[in-house]
């Protein structure tokens, strides 16, 4: 059983940077710009989430890892095209 | 003591992570060394049994001093011995010296190898949640073998290897030893670990400053160390380097559209980022115009043999580092962006090695990152030029007499004027173009 999505992005954040946090963060807020993600930190963080949701994210889904809103949609999204 | 960095006179053995008795090979850390800039591992250049420890903890030597003696003779934690790799190479602390005295890196010897990972244990790795850069490999060429990871994944439940400095700072904060998982060899708990868990108090960057302790002579703060060297080498640059500086916008269609193609291939942990492109393609570039590969020495230009290419890396709490990727000319693109992954993950970590801190033949700065048009750059002496990044972006480009958007960039170079003119540096740019435009020969 995986994580919600939210949890999941979170979880996988954290392992970049250890003190991040999304709690009272602006779900549209950019998260390379919150977070000071540099372009390989994002790679990171797509490696991660794939491996926690268990499905590849190619590089053009990364577009939808801007936010935190489109972040859990694209992962909600995925998980349930998973399923069927 | 190795020199870790041109600018390096000497630096603080802050911690051993063997004692006498211990069997040591070449490529294994052995203890850890404070310098100016940052904590760095330092590595063993020889193979043998540690016979004794010339310098204590907390002490601070000049580079080239032996720090410690191995079985057969040799001087361990020694900067790398010639080409040559003849087993008595570094003899005496003089020898050492000479190494290391602002000369280029030793020609072909090389850099311990990134320990080899099969995709096997590299999976079971991530399984177990271990990081295979933080485990001791007790395979062959101290690579890692199933057991090692798994020995790693279940260290809390071992009995406690707690190195001396480690035991001490713990009782001096009231640290629970218990408590704490050891990142030393074979999950020893180290001086490090015992000091991050004494200051959780402190907001946690993801960098861990090197903090100094009680055992040694007060310094200043670690990032105003830091600042002080880099504006110490950046005045030197300006003082007595006349730079010129030239910009070229690239076309990278062909390069993006390819590796987006490689890295639908590539296993996610592996994907590459632009910037392997462009440091794969300047690496190469810097191959052929060799009047830009080297270094200012004794007013005149002497060429390196390698490119080392040095990287220019932002720290999150301020400040930077320069690791190098030796013998970056011969590397492929996927390897290029292994030793880029490497080496951020070692510089954030406060974890570099020493043999990550070989003197750079030319430095690349990619501040297209942090989303700068072009970089106007100083170079750091005693090297002769630095190639700059700006960021990637869509951009209006005129293509067969059409304007088009393509993804442009800037590289720039910035030029030591004593060592070379602009039409050489212009060769450098437009050989960084022609070969980003067949990023598939890279």
């Amino acid at each position: 059983m995986t994580d919600d999505p939210r949890t999941m992005l979170e979880t996988a954040l954290r392992e970049i940077v250890p003190d991040a946090s999304l709690d009272g963060l602006d779900g549209g807020a950019d998260l390379r710009e919150t977070f000071e993600l540099d372009s390989l930190d994002v790679v990171e963080l797509v490696e991660r989430l794939g491996k926690r949701a268990g499905f590849r994210i190619e590089d053009d889904d990364a577009d939808q890892l801007r936010t935190v809103d489109s972040a859990t949609a694209f992962l909600a999204r995925r998980a349930r095209a998973a399923r069927h | 003591m190795p020199s870790l960095g041109a600018d390096m006179e000497q630096g603080v053995l802050v911690e051993w992570l063997v004692k006498v008795g211990d069997p040591v090979h070449r490529g294994d850390v052995v203890a850890v060394v404070e310098t100016p800039k940052s904590t760095v591992e330092v590595e063993c250049f020889e193979t043998g049994t540690v016979e004794e420890l010339l310098v204590s903890e907390g002490e601070r030597v000049p580079v080239g001093q032996a720090l410690a003696r191995l079985g057969d003779g040799a001087v361990a934690a020694a900067p790398p011995p010639d080409a040559s790799g003849s087993p008595d190479a570094s003899g005496s602390p003089e020898a050492a010296r000479s190494t290391t005295a602002g000369a280029p890196p030793p020609t072909t010897a090389p850099a311990p190898r990134p320990r080899p990972l099969s995709p096997v244990l590299r999976h079971r790795a991530r399984e177990l949640g271990v990081d295979p850069v933080t485990v001791h490999g007790t395979g062959r060429d101290g690579a890692l073998t199933r057991h090692d990871v798994e020995a790693a994944a279940s260290r809390p439940r071992h009995r406690l290897r707690v190195s001396p400095l480690a035991r001490r700072l713990a009782a001096q904060e009231g640290v629970d030893l218990d408590t704490l998982t050891g990142t030393g060899a074979e999950g020893s708990i180290r001086a490090d670990d015992v000091r991050r868990a004494g200051r959780h108090t402190t907001p946690s960057g993801r960098v861990h400053p090197p903090v100094s302790t009680a055992p040694r002579p007060a310094a200043a703060a670690p990032t105003s160390d830091m600042r002080r060297s880099i504006a110490a080498l950046m005045t030197v640059s300006n003082r007595d380097i006349p730079h010129y500086h030239l910009t070229l916008t690239v076309d990278l269609q062909r390069g993006l559209v390819w590796m987006r193609e490689r890295n639908r291939e590539l296993d996610m942990a592996e994907r590459l980022v632009p910037a392997a492109l462009l440091l794969a393609a300047t690496a190469r570039a810097v191959r052929s115009v060799p009047e830009l590969n080297g270094h200012w020495v004794d007013d005149g230009f002497r060429p390196a043999a390698d490119v080392d290419l040095g990287l220019i890396l932002s720290l999150r709490s301020g400040g930077l580092l320069v690791p190098a990727i030796a013998g970056a000319d011969r590397l492929t693109v996927d390897e290029t962006m292994a030793r880029i992954r490497e080496l951020t993950r070692r510089a954030r970590a406060g974890r570099l090695r020493g043999s990550d801190l070989v003197q750079p033949s030319i430095t690349v700065s990619n501040l297209g990152d942090q989303g700068v048009d072009s970089v106007l750059g100083v170079i750091y002496p005693p090297q002769v030029a630095l190639v700059g990044f700006g960021a990637v972006g869509d951009r209006p480009w005129a293509v067969d007499g059409m304007l088009g958007v393509r993804p442009l960039v800037t590289v720039s170079l910035a030029g030591d004027h004593r060592a070379s003119d602009g039409a050489t540096g212009s060769r450098l740019l437009r050989t960084i173009d022609r070969l980003l435009q067949t990023p598939e020969e890279l």
